[in-house]
């Protein structure tokens, strides 16, 4: 193959400058040393890191989409893997339907699922609740825990279970000591990348948190739409490492080239 | 091997019990069912009940707050906005994501996977943040981007980046951005490696190849990803809500107004499923052109 | 009585009937081979004795008991998958002691086990290696250790040496029938390799779209085909179109400036087939042309075009000289050498 001219390599570097200039400006704002916001000139200063501690709320709701994200791609996994082996190896009336249902999350607008889920729970009892966000980002986050243990199901070689059945595993154990392992790296995925899509989500989110059920990203915006203060860009900061911190995971277990590859859909 | 031969094994596991990927797939469905579509209709229902300042929701049927969109020219506007912004959104990733996508697809195997990495690792990282660098970026007429652009001599004045559909636009075409490529970068993966070179060898030049080999080959690939990215940005919340500050509308931040603000949720519902409607109209529908116009290409 | 009974067994997806009227009675410690193309429903019948499968139509059994009935992970019975399938999660020993762990099998006499028949397979010493880091061949024994630590009453292959290069799987053929000449194992071996399947062998049961077409020793379904298709699918051969003279007395059976006394019980058109090695060149017989003549080392190949058509003949590098391009030579064979069946050439 041919290689790229210089008009495209000075037009790739334009590109990645753009691409990565929003989130390193974030990220070096949060380091000035100033009380205002600006490009640290004179040195770098932790000052607004320590000021995070200063705001309770901020801690409060990082530990909340912790929690909120780790708990809800855990649980969207117990009815994914069950899920992904019955799609990726039966086929039966109605496979389909189920398939496009389940991914369906990707293609409703996180608007329109917020104001369905506000409706749903406020009339359940439910408002405000963090029973109420968990389920509601169980629902979003299941397709991606879907699809990327659908992928490792149906790489699988079922003749290893095969093997594994005419030597007298069956049912449980069969899961447990055969069909689990080899799937797991495709479960984890699914899991990181499912606690990213948590661990994001505002559109939706914003609809049902409630004070003291606020996440990070809510917490944030709210923020924002007041004042935009370094105070925010350090939050912010931490954010973005904590996302490569979960995509550094993500690439260890699985590659992050094939996650992506894999995607071609997600939040806002 | 012949598809009876292929297949043997893999119908083993539907011997056992016709039941059993139903048995598999029931939690997740029940699930589905209960709070997901169950939860959509309620919505679609809640769009026809009435509101009163005082008296709040009163569960009848009636039309009253489809009829106050159809009418009021504030929706059209506010729609017509919403749309506007998607599409030039979707036009300015696809102008500047297919190349970028070609540019990369040519590069030696570790800078292409880095790069790859830089351009699409953003898709993971929090749209707050993302948005707020632009924010940052824009601050006021005399931000960043501005000063740049006038020391570059592109530009003479400063222009209003901020609460404007423009600052929207670009701060939307960066978080989407990585959904193109992707797209692009996907159709070139199909691409035989060798058909440049057949190309040239029959005497085209670099244009032509672009034009007439390339091009028609990851069509498919750009219409795809512009189907993705019109989607989002006509739903997007969170960079028109910060970008375009409270006076911006467009159609998810109007529908958060009125459920968190004004408190009239029948009609934040009937905006809400207007805009759901419209986006499963618009996906399907182009889907379905594309897959005719492009058949042999998908095959 | 037979060990292993398959008696008219019919597999059936959708209406399309993969294996018809299967019937075959293994004698205990026997070693049969499946032979036939890709798509012939000799793996379907294998999986249906594993039960990955159940037959549309039929009954199994094993010493007299329904072996249908029986889920697969009960059955007891040692597979050998074509992609080995092994654990990739394990290494070799805890490959191989998964089957005894099913059974409960006390750990002390779960390790010994493990070892011997890794050590049979000549493993010894890879105990701790893990499936991804051993060769082909290794995985090959690998899975052939794993299938046979559980003394299954019946060992399954399927197509076992097909992903093995050349020399490889000759060895692994030889050792094959070593391992089970020792134990003793009734095996049943899934392949579409004639050679793999007449080298190792008691009996081949020869497979075409379903149905059985020949059962016998590799000497009988090689010597005396009972159809032009096991003819044509063991080794090359060729077929003649052949007559009976009943003008002459006794009736003669002639093909072109051939003939034989005619066998009973044929009238009209019949097929004449006979081995390329078993056809010899005479001063009378077959008049033939020399089209090509390939030295093949340890023989020649001999590609005719004679009055019945194409020939090949196939001689032994003896030291003679032998017949040239382009010359006209008589082929004959004796009538022991050749099978008659009713009908003209395919």
């Amino acid at each position: 193959m041919r290689r790229n001219g210089p008009l495209a390599l000075i037009f790739h570097v334009i590109f990645v400058i753009i691409m990565v200039a929003p989130i390193l400006v974030v990220c070096l704002v949060a380091f000035t040393p100033e009380g205002y916001l600006s490009l640290p000139t004179n040195g770098f200063s932790l000052r607004w890191f320590r000021t995070i501690a200063n705001y309770p709320e901020f801690i409060h709701a990082f530990w909340v989409s912790l929690g909120l994200g780790a708990l809800s791609s855990f649980v969207a996994l117990m009815f994914a893997v069950p899920a992904a082996l019955s799609i990726a190896r039966y086929r039966f009336r109605g496979r389909d339907a189920l398939a496009a249902l389940f991914l369906s999350p990707l293609m409703i607008p996180h608007v329109v699922l917020g104001i369905a889920f506000l409706r749903f729970f406020t009339s359940a009892g439910l408002g405000g609740s963090f029973a109420a966000l968990i389920i509601a980002h169980v629902i979003i986050v299941f397709p991606f825990a879907l699809r990327l243990t659908l992928a490792a199901a149906t790489g699988m070689d079922l003749s290893v279970e095969m093997a594994a059945v005419s030597l007298g595993a069956g049912g449980w154990t069969l899961f447990r000591r055969v069909t689990l392992p080899l799937i797991l790296p495709g479960v984890i995925s699914g899991w990181a990348l499912a606690f990213i899509q948590s661990f994001d989500d505002l559109t939706m989110t914003v609809f049902l948190a409630a004070p003291g059920t606020e996440t990070l990203p809510v917490r944030m915006f709210l923020y924002i739409q007041d004042n935009i203060d370094p105070l925010v860009t350090s939050v912010s900061a931490c954010v973005i490492a904590i996302t490569m911190t979960a995509l550094i995971l993500l690439d260890r277990f699985y590659g992050l080239d094939r996650v992506l590859a894999g995607k071609g859909d997600t939040g806002r | 091997m012949t598809a009876v031969a292929d297949t043997a094994p893999q119908s083993a596991a539907r011997e056992r019990g016709p039941r059993t990927p139903w048995a598999l797939t029931a939690p997740a469905l029940l699930l589905f069912v209960g709070v997901l579509l169950i939860p959509l209709a309620m919505t679609v229902m809640l769009s026809f009940h009435d509101w009163g300042q005082y008296k709040g929701i009163e569960p009848v049927f009636i039309l009253k707050n489809w009829h106050e969109i159809a009418t009021d020219p504030y929706y059209a506007e506010m729609f017509w906005r919403t749309f506007r912004i998607a599409i030039l959104t979707t036009l300015l990733t696809a102008v500047l994501g297919a190349p970028e996508a070609y540019i990369l697809n040519r590069m030696s195997g570790r800078w292409k996977s880095f790069f790859l990495l830089v351009i699409l690792g953003p898709l993971l990282i929090s749209v707050v943040a993302r948005t707020l660098g632009w924010a940052l970026l824009f601050g006021g007429n005399n931000g960043l981007v501005n000063k740049l652009l006038m020391s570059l001599g592109v530009i003479r004045a400063p222009i209003p980046f901020m609460f404007t559909e423009t600052g929207m636009v670009v701060a939307l075409a960066h978080v989407m951005m990585p959904f193109m490529v992707l797209s692009v970068w996907a159709a070139l993966q199909r691409l035989d490696p060798q058909i440049e070179n057949a190309a040239m060898s029959l005497g085209a030049g670099p244009v032509t190849i672009i034009r007439r080999i390339i091009m028609p080959q990851i069509m498919p690939g750009v219409l795809s990803g512009a189907i993705i990215v019109f989607s989002l940005s006509a739903s997007a919340f969170a960079t028109p809500a910060i970008i375009g500050g409270r006076r911006l509308k467009v159609a998810a931040t109007l529908a958060y107004d009125e459920f968190l603000n004004t408190l009239n949720w029948p009609l934040g519902a009937a905006v809400a499923t207007l805009l759901l409607v419209a986006l499963i109209l618009i996906v399907v529908g182009s889907n379905a052109l594309i897959e005719r116009r492009y058949a042999e290409v998908f095959r | 009585m037979a060990y292993l009974e398959l008696d008219r067994v019919a597999k059936q997806f959708g209406a399309q009937t993969v294996v018809d009227d299967f019937s075959l009675a293994v004698g205990k410690g026997e070693f049969i081979s499946f032979l036939g193309p890709s798509g012939c429903g000799k793996t379907t019948t294998l999986q249906m004795i594993a039960g990955f499968l159940d037959p549309t139509r039929g009954a199994i059994r094993l010493e007299g008991k329904d072996l249908t009935a029986i889920h697969p992970a009960k059955r007891g019975l040692g597979i050998v998958f074509q992609s080995y399938a092994l654990f990739p999660h394990m290494s070799a020993a805890e490959n191989v002691a998964f089957g005894l762990e099913m059974r409960n099998v006390p750990r002390a006499e779960r390790a010994e086990r493990v070892r011997a028949a890794l050590a049979m397979v000549g493993l010894a010493g890879y105990e701790d290696r893990h499936p991804r880091r051993m060769s082909g061949g290794q995985q090959q024994r690998v899975a052939l250790a794993r299938a046979l630590v559980i003394k299954p009453s019946v060992l399954l292959l399927d197509e076992p040496l097909s992903n093995l290069d050349a020399k490889l799987r000759e060895d692994m053929q030889i050792e094959l029938r070593q391992i089970q000449r020792t134990i003793g194992t009734t095996t049943i071996l899934v392949t579409h390799d004639q050679n793999e399947a007449m080298s190792l062998s008691d009996r081949i049961v020869v497979m075409s779209q379903g149905r059985i077409e020949q059962i016998g020793t590799p000497e009988e379904t090689y010597e005396r085909p009972a159809s032009a298709f096991v003819s044509q699918f063991l080794g090359k051969t060729n077929d003649f179109a052949a007559t009976i003279d009943r003008t002459s007395a006794p009736a003669r059976l002639v093909a072109g400036s051939w003939s034989a006394p005619a066998p009973a019980g044929f009238s009209g058109p019949v097929t004449v087939s006979v081995r390329p090695e078993r056809i010899g060149f005479g001063d009378a017989g077959l008049a033939a042309k020399i089209v090509t003549r390939i030295f093949q080392g340890n023989h020649w190949l001999f590609q005719c075009e004679s009055e019945c058509g194409p020939a090949i003949v196939i001689r032994q590098n003896d030291g003679q000289t032998q017949p040239a391009e382009g010359e006209t030579v008589r082929l004959a064979w004796r009538p022991e050498d050749m099978s008659v069946r009713a009908g003209a050439p395919a």
